[in-house]
């Protein structure tokens, strides 16, 4: 078999060895479903409960795009910023690092007392997913091929047309990485805020099904709604790299194939 | 070396007049920042429609001074005079070569081809793209782009790029240094059936004793750093040149001219 087909059909035979397994162990130990539910009951929960759970899924999929969105935009525009005036690089520069260092987990809960709790998630979504675009833009602005950089000057290129022409499409890479990092992260900031909003939150999304189904015990919910984030998850992560992929394919050395 | 003389004077009585020149260099000087003095004193002019190369050895600052005349790079001393009028590249005066072909990876070859003309918002570029690439011969590979090229068809972009408007003025930073030798043979060839074609001035950086010699009517051999000039060398061999120049005795006589006057200039500290 080539290399292509075993890379879907391993993790599939994986995937399918461990949820008999997990089924044949559960049954035979008579593992109550408050402790390990089964597959199959994981599976009833996510057809049974499909109403409430693709509610969730909405709620939770818009708070990530939002923040994601938010991330992106504000990564990329301040990056432009830190690029184009030293001061406001020097002055801010700092203060994104703080952001970024400060486990979001432990902001989370003070936003939630001075914000309202969308504002609050989205911020949290914010904060964790903007610095790998900031940075990773700022990199790709930052290494622009001298020589080009010459030859916009010497054709008299405003300010603007280098960086409209020159630094952002030069750039377009790194930005493309920042962004296929944030996406992942700010499903991670969301879920992180809606935990700690947790039973005083009046939120209904996926994580927040979570931590509400976990309060009742009703641990097959709990299963199929960490099942729904982590497809969530990997869908983001698809549809960036596709994104990615789309904006590259024509000239960037990643998207080459090795040639034999 | 003995027996070899800087051959200024009877170089600069058979050239044509100031009057002539394109762009003349009085007394330039070039510190870096760091210090580093690149050129000190340099002194040339060049005369409308000629082919001449700047020749010497790495670090000698002839990169520099193309930089200079190309307003990239301010002197620290002495002028730049333009006797016929300012050229500059923004009125599409002087066009550039570097020494790596410096294209946008993500446009087009037409659009690389077109930038110094959208740059100045040019609305109306295709016709004259389509000239610069057609004088290079890639009319047929406007819609391709940089990475499905190979070296040399870059470099031949790279100079379709700089004749797209026009300019008076060719500057060539080693366009072809790191091309392979099949490959810079028939770019050289190229080169000068184009030269012959537009009447182009050119000003072209090497350090190819062979190359300089093959390429150019008048050869300025610069000393090691601080660079200045040393000896001007005429090449005064009929155009077209052809391969069988390149395997003349007459050829190898200028080479062997010249290369003896880079070996004194080399002797020599600025």
């Amino acid at each position: 078999m080539s290399g292509r087909v075993l890379r879907l059909v391993l993790p599939a035979l994986l995937l399918a060895i461990v949820v008999v397994v997990w089924e044949a162990t559960v049954r035979f130990f008579a593992i109550p479903a408050y402790v390990l539910p089964s597959p199959a009951l994981v599976f009833g929960a996510l057809i049974d409960d499909r109403a409430l759970l693709f509610n969730s899924l909405l709620v939770t999929l818009g708070l990530t795009f939002e923040g994601f969105m938010l991330a992106a935009v504000g990564g990329i525009v301040l990056a432009m910023a830190f690029n184009q005036w030293r001061l406001i690089e020097y002055s801010f520069y700092p203060y994104a690092v703080i952001l970024q260092v400060t486990p979001v987990v432990a902001v989370a809960p003070l936003l939630l007392i001075y914000l309202p709790q969308h504002l609050a998630v989205l911020a949290c979504a914010w904060i964790v997913a903007f610095f790998p675009v900031l940075a990773n833009t700022t990199l790709g602005l930052n290494s622009v091929d001298r020589n080009l950089m010459a030859l916009f000057d010497l054709y008299k290129a405003s300010r603007w047309q280098v960086l409209m022409r020159l630094k952002l499409p030069a750039a377009l890479p790194q930005i493309l990485t920042g962004l296929r990092i944030a996406g992942g992260l700010s499903l991670i900031g969301a879920v992180v805020a809606e935990i700690a909003a947790g039973s005083a939150g009046a939120g209904s999304g996926l994580a927040y099904r979570i931590a509400e189904s976990g309060y009742r015990l009703n641990i097959p919910r709990m299963f199929a709604a960490l099942l729904l984030l982590s497809l969530v998850g990997v869908a983001i992560f698809l549809a960036l790299s596709a994104l990615s992929h789309l904006v590259l394919r024509r000239w960037h050395e990643s998207e080459l194939r090795a040639e034999n | 070396m003995p027996g070899i003389k800087p051959v200024m004077t009877e170089q600069m009585a058979s050239s044509p007049t100031i009057a002539n020149s394109i762009v003349s260099l009085r007394d330039v000087g070039k510190t870096f920042d760091s210090g580093v003095v690149a050129l000190a004193g340099l002194s040339l002019d060049v005369h409308a429609g000629e082919f001449v190369s700047l020749l010497g050895p790495s670090g000698c600052g002839k990169s520099t001074a193309l930089r200079i005349v190309a307003g990239l790079s301010a002197p620290s001393r002495g002028t730049v005079e333009w006797p016929q009028g300012h050229a500059d590249a923004a009125a599409g005066a002087i066009g550039f070569v570097f020494q790596e072909p410096t294209l946008m990876p993500w446009a087009s070859v037409a659009r690389n081809v077109e930038l110094p003309l959208s740059l100045a918002g040019v609305a109306q570029a295709r016709e004259a793209v389509a000239t610069a690439l057609a004088h290079v011969g890639l009319a047929d590979f406007a819609a391709a782009f940089p990475r499905e090229l190979s070296g040399g068809m870059k470099m031949r972009v790279s100079i379709a790029r700089a004749l797209v408007t026009e300019p008076r003025l060719l500057l060539m930073d080693e366009p072809f240094a790191a091309l392979d030798e099949i490959t810079r043979f028939k770019l050289n060839n190229d080169l000068l059936l184009l030269w012959q074609a537009l009447r182009r001035t050119v000003i072209f950086v090497t350090h190819s004793v062979f190359e300089s010699v093959y390429l150019s009517q008048r050869i300025i051999v610069m000393t090691p750093r601080p660079g200045h000039v040393f000896a001007e060398i005429a090449i005064p061999a009929p155009y077209p040149r052809d391969e069988r120049f390149r395997t003349s005795a007459e050829y190898a006589g200028y080479c062997r001219q010249v290369a003896e006057t880079l070996a004194a200039a080399m002797g020599e500290r600025g």
